[in-house]
Protein backbone atom coordinates (compact mmCIF):
# COMPACT_ATOMS: atom_id res chain seq x y z
CA UNK A 1 0.00 0.00 0.00
CA UNK A 2 1.01 3.77 -1.00
CA UNK A 3 -0.11 6.32 1.50
CA UNK A 4 0.34 10.09 1.11
CA UNK A 5 0.33 11.55 4.47
CA UNK A 6 -0.54 15.70 4.62
CA UNK A 7 1.24 17.40 7.38
CA UNK A 8 1.27 21.09 8.16
CA UNK A 9 3.75 22.87 10.55
CA UNK A 10 1.48 24.66 13.29
CA UNK A 11 2.17 27.00 16.41
CA UNK A 12 2.18 24.41 19.49
CA UNK A 13 -1.17 24.49 21.19
CA UNK A 14 -0.12 26.92 24.24
CA UNK A 15 1.40 29.58 21.96
CA UNK A 16 0.52 32.85 23.25
CA UNK A 17 -0.45 34.50 19.82
CA UNK A 18 0.44 38.22 19.00
CA UNK A 19 0.72 39.96 15.59
CA UNK A 20 3.32 42.21 13.71
CA UNK A 21 3.29 44.66 10.76
CA UNK A 22 0.34 46.28 11.82
CA UNK A 23 -1.98 43.36 12.49
CA UNK A 24 -1.05 41.68 9.27
CA UNK A 25 1.10 38.98 10.13
CA UNK A 26 1.53 36.23 12.88
CA UNK A 27 3.97 36.73 15.07
CA UNK A 28 6.53 33.52 15.12
CA UNK A 29 9.19 35.00 17.05
CA UNK A 30 9.75 32.46 19.87
CA UNK A 31 6.71 30.43 18.77
CA UNK A 32 7.16 26.36 18.95
CA UNK A 33 5.93 24.85 15.60
CA UNK A 34 4.79 21.39 15.69
CA UNK A 35 3.04 19.02 13.41
CA UNK A 36 -0.73 19.60 13.37
CA UNK A 37 -2.08 17.15 16.12
CA UNK A 38 -4.25 15.75 14.04
CA UNK A 39 -2.04 15.34 10.73
CA UNK A 40 0.51 13.63 13.27
CA UNK A 41 -1.81 11.26 15.82
CA UNK A 42 -4.46 10.61 13.77
CA UNK A 43 -3.42 10.21 9.96
CA UNK A 44 0.49 9.78 10.39
CA UNK A 45 -0.29 7.11 13.28
CA UNK A 46 -2.73 5.32 11.41
CA UNK A 47 -0.64 5.37 8.35
CA UNK A 48 2.21 3.54 9.84
CA UNK A 49 0.21 1.01 11.52
CA UNK A 50 -1.50 0.36 8.05
CA UNK A 51 2.16 -0.15 7.04
CA UNK A 52 3.30 -2.19 9.36
CA UNK A 53 0.70 -4.37 9.16
CA UNK A 54 -0.24 -4.33 5.21
CA UNK A 55 3.28 -3.47 4.38
CA UNK A 56 4.02 -0.54 1.34
CA UNK A 57 5.40 2.82 2.10
CA UNK A 58 4.23 6.04 4.38
CA UNK A 59 5.18 9.44 2.63
CA UNK A 60 4.99 12.76 4.22
CA UNK A 61 4.29 15.77 1.97
CA UNK A 62 4.32 19.39 3.26
CA UNK A 63 3.87 22.44 1.10
CA UNK A 64 6.33 25.15 3.32
CA UNK A 65 9.15 26.93 3.70
CA UNK A 66 13.01 25.30 5.32
CA UNK A 67 11.46 26.95 8.61
CA UNK A 68 9.47 23.98 8.68
CA UNK A 69 12.11 20.97 8.03
CA UNK A 70 12.08 20.34 12.05
CA UNK A 71 8.06 19.34 11.56
CA UNK A 72 9.29 17.03 8.92
CA UNK A 73 12.20 14.90 10.19
CA UNK A 74 9.67 14.41 13.36
CA UNK A 75 7.13 12.68 11.41
CA UNK A 76 10.43 10.74 9.79
CA UNK A 77 11.35 10.06 12.97
CA UNK A 78 7.96 8.64 13.96
CA UNK A 79 8.52 6.55 10.94
CA UNK A 80 7.44 7.70 7.43
CA UNK A 81 9.85 6.38 5.04
CA UNK A 82 10.47 9.45 3.34
CA UNK A 83 9.65 13.28 2.84
CA UNK A 84 8.21 15.65 0.00
CA UNK A 85 8.45 19.40 0.83
CA UNK A 86 7.14 21.92 -1.93
CA UNK A 87 9.22 24.88 -1.60
CA UNK A 88 6.71 27.73 -0.91
CA UNK A 89 4.65 29.69 1.95
CA UNK A 90 1.33 28.15 1.88
CA UNK A 91 -0.99 30.85 0.86
CA UNK A 92 -4.72 29.45 1.78
CA UNK A 93 -5.81 25.65 1.43
CA UNK A 94 -6.78 25.91 -2.12
CA UNK A 95 -3.24 26.73 -2.73
CA UNK A 96 -1.86 23.90 -0.93
CA UNK A 97 -4.13 21.42 -2.51
CA UNK A 98 -3.16 22.84 -6.04
CA UNK A 99 0.96 21.97 -5.03
CA UNK A 100 -0.42 18.44 -3.31
CA UNK A 101 -2.32 17.07 -6.38
CA UNK A 102 0.26 18.58 -8.34
CA UNK A 103 2.56 16.05 -7.04
CA UNK A 104 0.63 13.26 -6.35
CA UNK A 105 -1.63 13.05 -9.62
CA UNK A 106 0.71 10.89 -11.24
CA UNK A 107 2.37 8.42 -8.36
CA UNK A 108 -0.33 6.40 -7.79
CA UNK A 109 -1.21 6.73 -4.18
CA UNK A 110 -3.51 3.93 -2.45
CA UNK A 111 -4.65 6.35 -0.03
CA UNK A 112 -3.89 10.26 0.70
CA UNK A 113 -4.72 11.37 4.24
CA UNK A 114 -5.20 15.20 5.91
CA UNK A 115 -6.00 16.16 9.13
CA UNK A 116 -9.12 17.28 9.93
CA UNK A 117 -8.33 20.65 9.66
CA UNK A 118 -5.40 22.97 11.16
CA UNK A 119 -5.55 24.31 14.70
CA UNK A 120 -4.23 27.77 13.39
CA UNK A 121 -6.30 28.24 10.32
CA UNK A 122 -8.92 26.17 11.24
CA UNK A 123 -10.00 25.96 7.75
CA UNK A 124 -10.59 21.95 7.83
CA UNK A 125 -11.14 22.65 3.50
CA UNK A 126 -7.92 21.23 2.31
CA UNK A 127 -8.27 17.42 2.16
CA UNK A 128 -11.98 17.87 0.55
CA UNK A 129 -9.99 20.14 -2.28
CA UNK A 130 -7.29 17.81 -3.00
CA UNK A 131 -9.95 15.07 -3.78
CA UNK A 132 -11.75 17.07 -6.33
CA UNK A 133 -8.48 18.18 -7.96
CA UNK A 134 -7.50 14.75 -7.99
CA UNK A 135 -11.15 13.56 -9.22
CA UNK A 136 -11.14 10.81 -6.18
CA UNK A 137 -13.35 10.61 -3.41
CA UNK A 138 -13.43 12.08 -0.01
CA UNK A 139 -14.50 10.87 3.67
CA UNK A 140 -13.83 13.64 5.77
CA UNK A 141 -13.47 13.25 9.72
CA UNK A 142 -12.76 9.92 9.89
CA UNK A 143 -12.35 7.88 13.07
CA UNK A 144 -11.74 4.03 12.01
CA UNK A 145 -9.91 2.81 9.40
CA UNK A 146 -9.82 -0.28 8.37
CA UNK A 147 -8.02 -1.68 4.41
CA UNK A 148 -8.57 -5.51 3.04
CA UNK A 149 -7.21 -5.43 -0.32
CA UNK A 150 -8.35 -3.04 -2.32
CA UNK A 151 -11.42 -2.00 0.22
CA UNK A 152 -11.20 0.53 2.99
CA UNK A 153 -13.71 0.09 5.70
CA UNK A 154 -14.33 3.51 7.43
CA UNK A 155 -16.39 5.36 10.69
CA UNK A 156 -16.76 8.75 10.43
CA UNK A 157 -18.50 11.80 12.14
CA UNK A 158 -21.84 13.18 10.56
CA UNK A 159 -23.92 15.87 12.32
CA UNK A 160 -25.86 13.84 15.04
CA UNK A 161 -23.92 10.43 14.74
CA UNK A 162 -21.54 8.61 12.90
CA UNK A 163 -21.29 6.76 9.55
CA UNK A 164 -19.75 3.90 8.41
CA UNK A 165 -18.59 3.78 4.83
CA UNK A 166 -17.16 1.26 2.31
CA UNK A 167 -14.83 2.73 -0.37
CA UNK A 168 -11.98 1.10 -3.20
CA UNK A 169 -9.25 2.68 -2.96
CA UNK A 170 -7.66 5.05 -3.68
CA UNK A 171 -9.22 7.87 -1.20
CA UNK A 172 -8.81 10.99 0.10
CA UNK A 173 -9.71 11.31 3.87
CA UNK A 174 -9.47 13.25 6.76
CA UNK A 175 -8.49 12.09 10.13
CA UNK A 176 -10.14 12.41 13.37
CA UNK A 177 -9.78 11.79 16.98
CA UNK A 178 -10.28 7.87 17.08
CA UNK A 179 -7.99 6.61 14.10
CA UNK A 180 -5.26 5.76 16.72
CA UNK A 181 -3.08 6.88 19.80
CA UNK A 182 -0.35 9.26 19.39
CA UNK A 183 3.18 8.04 19.09
CA UNK A 184 6.11 9.01 20.74
CA UNK A 185 9.62 9.10 18.48
CA UNK A 186 12.07 6.58 19.90
CA UNK A 187 15.70 7.20 19.67
CA UNK A 188 16.30 4.68 16.67
CA UNK A 189 13.50 6.75 14.54
CA UNK A 190 15.48 9.77 15.78
CA UNK A 191 18.42 8.66 14.29
CA UNK A 192 17.24 7.20 11.06
CA UNK A 193 15.24 10.32 10.42
CA UNK A 194 18.42 11.79 9.79
CA UNK A 195 19.07 10.05 6.98
CA UNK A 196 15.88 9.15 5.25
CA UNK A 197 14.90 11.25 1.93
CA UNK A 198 13.49 14.44 1.70
CA UNK A 199 13.05 15.71 -1.90
CA UNK A 200 12.99 19.59 -1.63
CA UNK A 201 10.43 20.26 -4.93
CA UNK A 202 9.63 23.97 -6.72
CA UNK A 203 6.15 25.25 -6.23
CA UNK A 204 3.97 24.87 -9.33
CA UNK A 205 1.69 27.38 -10.83
CA UNK A 206 -0.87 28.38 -8.28
CA UNK A 207 -4.15 30.67 -7.89
CA UNK A 208 -4.03 32.97 -5.03
CA UNK A 209 -8.29 33.05 -4.44
CA UNK A 210 -8.22 34.46 -1.26
CA UNK A 211 -5.64 36.96 1.13
CA UNK A 212 -5.59 37.74 4.79
CA UNK A 213 -6.20 41.12 5.35
CA UNK A 214 -5.45 41.68 8.96
CA UNK A 215 -5.68 39.77 12.07
CA UNK A 216 -7.79 40.72 15.74
CA UNK A 217 -7.31 39.44 19.09
CA UNK A 218 -10.43 37.80 20.33
CA UNK A 219 -10.52 39.93 23.93
CA UNK A 220 -11.36 37.69 27.06
CA UNK A 221 -13.41 38.18 29.56
CA UNK A 222 -13.77 41.27 31.75
CA UNK A 223 -14.24 39.54 35.25
CA UNK A 224 -16.19 36.37 37.04
CA UNK A 225 -18.54 37.17 39.33
CA UNK A 226 -18.70 34.73 42.11
CA UNK A 227 -21.64 33.20 43.21
CA UNK A 228 -21.81 31.72 46.93
CA UNK A 229 -21.77 27.85 46.76
CA UNK A 230 -24.10 28.57 49.52
CA UNK A 231 -26.59 29.52 47.44
CA UNK A 232 -26.58 28.40 44.00
CA UNK A 233 -30.16 29.55 43.08
CA UNK A 234 -28.66 33.03 43.26
CA UNK A 235 -26.57 31.73 39.86
CA UNK A 236 -30.22 30.33 37.91
CA UNK A 237 -31.50 34.30 38.72
CA UNK A 238 -28.51 35.75 37.06
CA UNK A 239 -28.55 33.99 34.43
CA UNK A 240 -32.02 34.68 33.44
CA UNK A 241 -32.13 38.45 35.05
CA UNK A 242 -28.57 39.78 33.53
CA UNK A 243 -27.01 37.22 31.68
CA UNK A 244 -30.95 36.74 29.65
CA UNK A 245 -29.12 33.15 29.10
CA UNK A 246 -32.17 31.59 30.51
CA UNK B 1 -27.84 36.11 -10.39
CA UNK B 2 -29.04 35.01 -7.03
CA UNK B 3 -27.18 33.42 -4.11
CA UNK B 4 -27.01 30.11 -3.54
CA UNK B 5 -27.61 28.57 -0.41
CA UNK B 6 -27.11 24.90 0.42
CA UNK B 7 -29.72 23.72 3.49
CA UNK B 8 -30.59 20.42 4.35
CA UNK B 9 -32.82 18.65 6.77
CA UNK B 10 -32.53 16.97 10.28
CA UNK B 11 -35.04 15.16 12.53
CA UNK B 12 -37.63 15.73 9.74
CA UNK B 13 -37.14 19.72 9.76
CA UNK B 14 -34.95 22.06 7.91
CA UNK B 15 -31.90 22.12 9.90
CA UNK B 16 -31.64 25.58 12.58
CA UNK B 17 -28.06 25.66 10.96
CA UNK B 18 -29.40 25.87 7.63
CA UNK B 19 -31.82 28.23 8.76
CA UNK B 20 -29.26 30.20 9.88
CA UNK B 21 -27.43 30.05 6.32
CA UNK B 22 -30.26 31.23 4.52
CA UNK B 23 -30.72 33.95 7.05
CA UNK B 24 -26.85 35.19 6.25
CA UNK B 25 -27.21 34.46 2.28
CA UNK B 26 -30.07 36.41 1.96
CA UNK B 27 -29.03 39.55 3.84
CA UNK B 28 -25.75 39.05 1.23
CA UNK B 29 -28.40 39.05 -1.88
CA UNK B 30 -29.66 41.95 -0.15
CA UNK B 31 -26.97 43.58 -0.33
CA UNK B 32 -25.89 42.84 -3.96
CA UNK B 33 -30.20 43.37 -5.14
CA UNK B 34 -30.80 40.22 -5.85
CA UNK B 35 -32.40 37.32 -4.00
CA UNK B 36 -31.81 34.19 -2.26
CA UNK B 37 -32.49 30.58 -3.56
CA UNK B 38 -32.28 27.81 -1.05
CA UNK B 39 -31.14 24.12 -2.51
CA UNK B 40 -32.61 21.33 -0.54
CA UNK B 41 -32.50 17.17 -1.49
CA UNK B 42 -35.04 15.15 -0.08
CA UNK B 43 -38.72 15.85 1.59
CA UNK B 44 -39.47 18.46 4.13
CA UNK B 45 -41.74 20.99 4.83
CA UNK B 46 -39.87 24.24 3.08
CA UNK B 47 -42.02 26.98 4.45
CA UNK B 48 -39.09 27.32 7.14
CA UNK B 49 -36.95 28.67 3.72
CA UNK B 50 -39.01 30.78 3.12
CA UNK B 51 -39.48 32.73 6.32
CA UNK B 52 -35.69 32.67 6.71
CA UNK B 53 -35.56 34.41 3.82
CA UNK B 54 -35.01 32.61 0.34
CA UNK B 55 -37.07 33.67 -2.40
CA UNK B 56 -36.84 30.23 -4.34
CA UNK B 57 -36.39 26.73 -3.26
CA UNK B 58 -34.55 24.63 -5.73
CA UNK B 59 -35.13 20.67 -4.58
CA UNK B 60 -32.65 18.71 -6.63
CA UNK B 61 -34.20 15.40 -8.19
CA UNK B 62 -32.10 12.69 -8.59
CA UNK B 63 -31.84 8.81 -7.21
CA UNK B 64 -28.12 9.18 -6.41
CA UNK B 65 -28.37 11.63 -4.31
CA UNK B 66 -29.98 9.92 -1.51
CA UNK B 67 -26.66 9.43 1.10
CA UNK B 68 -25.64 12.80 0.59
CA UNK B 69 -22.35 12.12 -1.11
CA UNK B 70 -19.76 14.88 -1.23
CA UNK B 71 -18.87 13.64 -4.69
CA UNK B 72 -22.80 13.78 -6.17
CA UNK B 73 -23.33 16.92 -4.20
CA UNK B 74 -21.06 18.89 -5.40
CA UNK B 75 -21.95 18.26 -9.16
CA UNK B 76 -25.42 18.91 -8.20
CA UNK B 77 -25.11 22.41 -6.65
CA UNK B 78 -22.41 23.17 -9.65
CA UNK B 79 -25.67 22.47 -11.91
CA UNK B 80 -28.38 24.22 -9.38
CA UNK B 81 -25.34 27.20 -9.52
CA UNK B 82 -24.93 27.93 -13.59
CA UNK B 83 -29.10 27.46 -13.30
CA UNK B 84 -29.23 30.23 -11.25
CA UNK B 85 -26.13 32.34 -12.38
CA UNK B 86 -25.37 31.94 -8.87
CA UNK B 87 -21.23 33.26 -7.82
CA UNK B 88 -22.11 33.42 -3.90
CA UNK B 89 -22.76 29.82 -2.34
CA UNK B 90 -23.43 29.79 1.52
CA UNK B 91 -23.19 26.56 3.49
CA UNK B 92 -23.49 25.63 7.13
CA UNK B 93 -19.74 25.03 8.24
CA UNK B 94 -21.54 21.75 10.26
CA UNK B 95 -19.71 18.41 9.41
CA UNK B 96 -21.78 18.10 6.19
CA UNK B 97 -20.51 21.84 5.21
CA UNK B 98 -17.04 20.76 5.30
CA UNK B 99 -17.26 17.62 3.60
CA UNK B 100 -19.18 19.15 0.41
CA UNK B 101 -18.30 22.80 0.32
CA UNK B 102 -14.07 22.48 0.05
CA UNK B 103 -15.03 19.76 -3.25
CA UNK B 104 -17.01 22.84 -4.97
CA UNK B 105 -15.02 25.57 -4.01
CA UNK B 106 -12.13 23.70 -5.44
CA UNK B 107 -14.61 22.61 -8.97
CA UNK B 108 -15.40 26.54 -9.14
CA UNK B 109 -11.99 27.40 -8.67
CA UNK B 110 -14.26 30.08 -6.15
CA UNK B 111 -12.41 31.42 -2.89
CA UNK B 112 -13.88 30.34 0.11
CA UNK B 113 -13.85 30.52 3.53
CA UNK B 114 -14.98 28.02 6.59
CA UNK B 115 -15.91 29.03 9.54
CA UNK B 116 -17.63 33.12 8.66
CA UNK B 117 -18.61 34.43 11.87
CA UNK B 118 -19.66 37.97 10.81
CA UNK B 119 -21.61 39.24 7.59
CA UNK B 120 -19.42 40.18 4.65
CA UNK B 121 -18.28 43.32 3.56
CA UNK B 122 -18.84 43.75 0.28
CA UNK B 123 -17.07 46.75 -2.20
CA UNK B 124 -17.40 45.89 -5.77
CA UNK B 125 -16.30 42.21 -6.84
CA UNK B 126 -14.29 41.89 -3.68
CA UNK B 127 -15.45 40.32 -0.08
CA UNK B 128 -14.23 40.60 3.50
CA UNK B 129 -15.04 37.91 5.30
CA UNK B 130 -13.87 37.74 9.30
CA UNK B 131 -13.43 34.07 10.36
CA UNK B 132 -11.93 32.95 14.17
CA UNK B 133 -8.28 31.48 13.82
CA UNK B 134 -5.50 29.74 15.81
CA UNK B 135 -8.57 27.83 17.98
CA UNK B 136 -10.56 30.81 18.84
CA UNK B 137 -7.67 33.43 20.20
CA UNK B 138 -8.42 35.90 17.18
CA UNK B 139 -10.04 36.62 14.61
CA UNK B 140 -8.77 36.96 10.46
CA UNK B 141 -10.44 39.38 7.91
CA UNK B 142 -10.32 37.19 4.87
CA UNK B 143 -10.31 38.77 1.21
CA UNK B 144 -12.36 36.49 -1.29
CA UNK B 145 -10.33 37.78 -4.60
CA UNK B 146 -11.92 35.50 -6.82
CA UNK B 147 -15.66 36.15 -9.28
CA UNK B 148 -16.76 32.71 -7.60
CA UNK B 149 -17.05 32.99 -3.57
CA UNK B 150 -17.60 30.13 -1.17
CA UNK B 151 -18.75 30.79 2.16
CA UNK B 152 -19.74 28.49 4.95
CA UNK B 153 -21.20 30.16 8.33
CA UNK B 154 -20.00 29.16 11.67
CA UNK B 155 -22.90 27.83 13.74
CA UNK B 156 -24.81 29.98 16.39
CA UNK B 157 -23.11 33.13 14.62
CA UNK B 158 -26.56 34.87 14.73
CA UNK B 159 -29.75 33.89 16.04
CA UNK B 160 -32.59 32.74 13.36
CA UNK B 161 -34.95 34.93 12.36
CA UNK B 162 -37.67 34.28 10.76
CA UNK B 163 -40.63 36.72 9.04
CA UNK B 164 -43.70 35.33 6.74
CA UNK B 165 -42.50 35.62 3.48
CA UNK B 166 -42.67 32.39 1.33
CA UNK B 167 -40.61 30.88 -1.10
CA UNK B 168 -41.88 29.18 -4.70
CA UNK B 169 -40.70 25.55 -4.27
CA UNK B 170 -39.44 23.82 -7.94
CA UNK B 171 -38.12 20.83 -8.91
CA UNK B 172 -34.63 20.85 -10.24
CA UNK B 173 -33.87 17.55 -11.96
CA UNK B 174 -29.89 16.80 -11.74
CA UNK B 175 -27.50 15.20 -14.65
CA UNK B 176 -25.10 12.64 -12.48
CA UNK B 177 -24.75 10.56 -15.55
CA UNK B 178 -20.92 11.01 -15.74
CA UNK B 179 -20.42 11.33 -11.99
CA UNK B 180 -19.84 8.03 -9.97
CA UNK B 181 -18.95 7.62 -6.56
CA UNK B 182 -17.21 4.45 -5.14
CA UNK B 183 -18.61 4.96 -1.80
CA UNK B 184 -20.95 2.88 -0.15
CA UNK B 185 -22.97 3.41 3.08
CA UNK B 186 -23.07 0.33 5.04
CA UNK B 187 -24.65 1.73 8.37
CA UNK B 188 -25.93 4.54 10.04
CA UNK B 189 -25.80 5.73 13.68
CA UNK B 190 -27.65 8.96 14.57
CA UNK B 191 -28.01 10.35 18.15
CA UNK B 192 -31.53 10.20 18.91
CA UNK B 193 -31.25 12.58 21.07
CA UNK B 194 -33.61 15.50 20.58
CA UNK B 195 -30.79 18.07 21.49
CA UNK B 196 -26.94 18.49 19.38
CA UNK B 197 -24.29 19.34 20.60
CA UNK B 198 -22.73 21.29 17.43
CA UNK B 199 -25.41 23.52 17.64
CA UNK B 200 -27.33 23.96 21.12
CA UNK B 201 -28.07 27.05 22.39
CA UNK B 202 -27.02 25.68 26.51
CA UNK B 203 -24.60 22.97 26.82
CA UNK B 204 -23.67 21.33 30.25
CA UNK B 205 -20.20 20.32 30.41
CA UNK B 206 -18.09 17.76 33.21
CA UNK B 207 -14.32 17.39 33.16
CA UNK B 208 -12.09 14.87 35.25
CA UNK B 209 -13.06 16.65 38.68
CA UNK B 210 -16.53 14.30 38.58
CA UNK B 211 -14.12 11.40 39.03
CA UNK B 212 -15.82 8.52 36.99
CA UNK B 213 -18.65 7.71 34.39
CA UNK B 214 -20.79 6.82 37.78
CA UNK B 215 -21.05 10.41 38.77
CA UNK B 216 -22.58 11.67 35.11
CA UNK B 217 -26.33 11.39 36.18
CA UNK B 218 -26.81 14.75 38.14
CA UNK B 219 -24.79 16.34 35.05
CA UNK B 220 -27.41 14.34 32.48
CA UNK B 221 -30.03 16.16 35.08
CA UNK B 222 -28.99 19.10 35.53
CA UNK B 223 -28.66 18.90 31.50
CA UNK B 224 -32.15 17.97 31.26
CA UNK B 225 -33.75 20.62 33.57
CA UNK B 226 -32.12 23.02 31.38
CA UNK B 227 -32.74 21.41 27.98
CA UNK B 228 -29.01 21.54 27.35
CA UNK B 229 -27.32 19.33 25.70
CA UNK B 230 -24.26 17.53 27.43
CA UNK B 231 -20.49 17.86 26.46
CA UNK B 232 -16.75 16.98 28.22
CA UNK B 233 -13.03 17.69 28.32
CA UNK B 234 -10.80 15.59 26.55
CA UNK B 235 -9.73 13.46 29.58
CA UNK B 236 -13.01 12.32 29.66
CA UNK B 237 -13.86 11.15 26.17
CA UNK B 238 -10.16 9.73 26.30
CA UNK B 239 -10.63 7.21 29.48
CA UNK B 240 -14.14 6.06 27.71
CA UNK B 241 -16.82 7.74 30.77
CA UNK B 242 -18.33 10.13 27.77
CA UNK B 243 -18.75 8.83 24.01
CA UNK B 244 -16.14 10.74 21.77
CA UNK B 245 -18.92 12.95 20.62
CA UNK B 246 -19.00 14.92 23.48
CA UNK B 247 -15.07 15.99 23.67
CA UNK B 248 -14.85 19.56 23.18
CA UNK B 249 -11.71 22.11 22.17
CA UNK B 250 -9.33 22.17 20.27
CA UNK B 251 -8.88 18.46 19.31
CA UNK B 252 -12.93 17.49 19.76
CA UNK B 253 -15.54 19.60 18.48
CA UNK B 254 -15.54 23.58 18.60
CA UNK B 255 -19.40 25.10 19.84
CA UNK B 256 -20.11 28.54 20.67
CA UNK B 257 -23.41 27.90 22.96
CA UNK B 258 -25.40 31.37 24.54
CA UNK B 259 -24.72 29.52 27.94
CA UNK B 260 -21.66 26.72 28.47
CA UNK B 261 -21.82 25.28 32.21
CA UNK B 262 -18.24 23.72 32.72
CA UNK B 263 -18.11 21.41 35.88
CA UNK B 264 -15.14 20.08 37.01
CA UNK B 265 -12.95 21.66 34.25
CA UNK B 266 -10.04 23.24 34.87
CA UNK B 267 -9.57 25.04 31.87
CA UNK B 268 -6.38 24.73 30.06
CA UNK B 269 -5.62 26.20 27.09
CA UNK B 270 -6.75 23.52 24.38
CA UNK B 271 -10.24 22.87 26.44
CA UNK B 272 -11.18 26.71 26.06
CA UNK B 273 -9.87 26.79 22.46
CA UNK B 274 -13.09 25.32 21.96
CA UNK B 275 -15.63 27.01 24.02
CA UNK B 276 -14.68 30.39 24.49
CA UNK B 277 -16.47 31.69 21.86
CA UNK B 278 -19.43 31.18 23.88
CA UNK B 279 -21.53 34.10 25.00
CA UNK B 280 -22.22 33.27 28.76
CA UNK B 281 -19.42 30.89 30.81
CA UNK B 282 -20.36 29.73 34.17
CA UNK B 283 -17.29 27.65 36.06
CA UNK B 284 -17.90 25.27 38.92
CA UNK B 285 -14.87 24.19 40.41
CA UNK B 286 -13.57 23.48 43.77
CA UNK B 287 -10.24 24.98 43.24
CA UNK B 288 -10.47 28.49 43.41
CA UNK B 289 -7.35 29.25 41.60
CA UNK B 290 -8.67 26.77 38.48
CA UNK B 291 -7.46 28.29 35.22
CA UNK B 292 -11.22 28.31 34.13
CA UNK B 293 -12.33 31.03 36.32
CA UNK B 294 -10.28 33.88 34.47
CA UNK B 295 -12.47 32.84 31.33
CA UNK B 296 -15.73 32.78 33.31
CA UNK B 297 -18.42 35.18 33.72
CA UNK B 298 -19.83 33.19 36.94
CA UNK B 299 -18.04 31.56 38.80
CA UNK B 300 -19.13 28.96 42.08
CA UNK B 301 -15.89 27.31 44.24
CA UNK B 302 -17.36 24.59 45.99
CA UNK B 303 -17.62 20.76 45.34
CA UNK B 304 -19.85 19.66 42.74
CA UNK B 305 -21.44 17.27 44.49
CA UNK B 306 -23.22 19.39 46.90
CA UNK B 307 -23.48 21.80 44.23
CA UNK B 308 -24.91 20.26 40.99
CA UNK B 309 -27.92 19.14 42.97
CA UNK B 310 -28.28 21.89 44.72
CA UNK B 311 -28.18 23.76 41.18
CA UNK B 312 -31.16 21.20 39.85
CA UNK B 313 -33.13 22.00 42.60
CA UNK B 314 -33.33 25.93 41.83
CA UNK B 315 -33.60 25.08 38.08
CA UNK B 316 -36.94 23.01 39.07
CA UNK B 317 -37.98 26.02 41.34
CA UNK B 318 -36.85 28.59 38.50
CA UNK B 319 -39.36 26.73 35.98
CA UNK B 320 -42.46 26.45 38.31
CA UNK B 321 -42.32 30.20 39.25
CA UNK B 322 -41.97 30.59 35.09
CA UNK B 323 -44.98 28.84 34.71
C1 LIG C 1 -2.38 19.10 21.77
C2 LIG C 1 -3.39 19.01 22.87
C3 LIG C 1 -4.73 19.09 22.53
C4 LIG C 1 -5.70 19.02 23.54
N1 LIG C 1 -7.02 19.14 23.18
C5 LIG C 1 -7.96 19.18 24.16
C6 LIG C 1 -9.34 19.36 23.85
O1 LIG C 1 -9.73 19.45 22.67
N2 LIG C 1 -10.23 19.42 24.86
C7 LIG C 1 -9.87 19.29 26.18
O2 LIG C 1 -10.75 19.36 27.05
N3 LIG C 1 -8.58 19.09 26.50
C8 LIG C 1 -7.62 19.03 25.53
N4 LIG C 1 -6.32 18.80 25.88
C9 LIG C 1 -6.02 18.46 27.29
C10 LIG C 1 -5.92 19.67 28.19
O3 LIG C 1 -4.61 20.18 28.13
C11 LIG C 1 -6.26 19.29 29.64
O4 LIG C 1 -5.39 18.26 30.05
C12 LIG C 1 -7.69 18.84 29.84
O5 LIG C 1 -8.59 19.77 29.28
C13 LIG C 1 -7.99 18.69 31.31
O6 LIG C 1 -9.27 18.12 31.50
P1 LIG C 1 -10.09 18.39 32.83
O7 LIG C 1 -10.19 19.83 33.06
O8 LIG C 1 -11.33 17.58 32.74
O9 LIG C 1 -9.18 17.67 33.93
P2 LIG C 1 -8.20 18.29 35.01
O10 LIG C 1 -7.21 19.21 34.43
O11 LIG C 1 -7.73 17.12 35.80
O12 LIG C 1 -9.15 19.19 35.89
C14 LIG C 1 -10.13 18.72 36.76
C15 LIG C 1 -10.70 19.91 37.48
O13 LIG C 1 -11.74 19.48 38.33
C16 LIG C 1 -11.67 20.19 39.55
N5 LIG C 1 -12.33 19.37 40.56
C17 LIG C 1 -11.86 18.24 41.17
N6 LIG C 1 -12.77 17.76 42.02
C18 LIG C 1 -13.83 18.59 41.97
C19 LIG C 1 -15.07 18.63 42.64
N7 LIG C 1 -15.43 17.70 43.52
N8 LIG C 1 -15.92 19.63 42.35
C20 LIG C 1 -15.60 20.60 41.45
N9 LIG C 1 -14.43 20.59 40.79
C21 LIG C 1 -13.55 19.61 41.06
C22 LIG C 1 -10.20 20.40 39.78
O14 LIG C 1 -9.98 21.53 40.63
C23 LIG C 1 -9.69 20.64 38.37
O15 LIG C 1 -9.69 22.02 38.04
C24 LIG C 1 -5.32 18.85 24.89
C25 LIG C 1 -3.97 18.75 25.21
C26 LIG C 1 -3.00 18.82 24.23
C27 LIG C 1 -1.56 18.73 24.61
N1 LIG D 1 0.98 23.50 4.16
C1 LIG D 1 0.48 22.26 4.19
N2 LIG D 1 1.22 21.21 3.73
C2 LIG D 1 0.72 19.96 3.74
N3 LIG D 1 -0.48 19.64 4.21
C3 LIG D 1 -1.26 20.63 4.68
C4 LIG D 1 -0.83 21.99 4.69
N4 LIG D 1 -1.82 22.76 5.20
C5 LIG D 1 -2.84 21.91 5.50
N5 LIG D 1 -2.50 20.63 5.20
C6 LIG D 1 -3.33 19.42 5.43
O1 LIG D 1 -4.69 19.74 5.28
C7 LIG D 1 -5.40 19.51 6.49
C8 LIG D 1 -6.50 20.54 6.64
O2 LIG D 1 -5.96 21.83 6.63
P1 LIG D 1 -6.84 23.14 6.58
O3 LIG D 1 -7.80 22.98 5.46
O4 LIG D 1 -5.86 24.23 6.35
O5 LIG D 1 -7.52 23.24 7.93
C9 LIG D 1 -4.34 19.54 7.57
O6 LIG D 1 -4.75 18.82 8.72
C10 LIG D 1 -3.17 18.89 6.84
O7 LIG D 1 -3.29 17.48 6.79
Amino acid sequence: MKILVCISNVPDTTTKISFTNNDTTFNSAGVQFVINPFDEWYALVRALELKETLGGSVTIIHVGTVDSEPTIRKGLALGADDAVRIDVEPSDAFAVAEQISEYAKDKGFDLIMAGKETISYNSAMMGCMLAELLNLPFISMATKLEVTGNLATIEHDIDGGTEVLECTLPLVLSANKGMAEARIPNMRGIMAARTKPLQILPAAAADKLTNIASFTLIPGRTECKFIDSSTPEKLIELLHNEAKAI
Amino acid sequence: MSVLIYTEIAKGKIKKSSLEAVNYGSRIAAQLNTTATAIIVGEVDCNDLGKAGAKKVLKLKNDKLANLDSQYLAAAIEQAATAEGANIIIFSNDFSGKAIAPRLAAKLKAGMVAGAVDNPVISGDSFSVKKNVFSGKAVATYNINSAKKVISLLPNSFAVELSDNTAEVVEFAVNLDNVNSPIKVKEVKKDTSELNLADADLVVSAGRGMKGPENWGMIEDLAKELGAATACSRPVSDMDWRSHHEHVGQTGLAIRPNLYIAIGISGAIQHLAGVSGSKTIVVINSDKEAPFFKSADYGIVGDAFEIVPKLIQAVKNFKTNQN
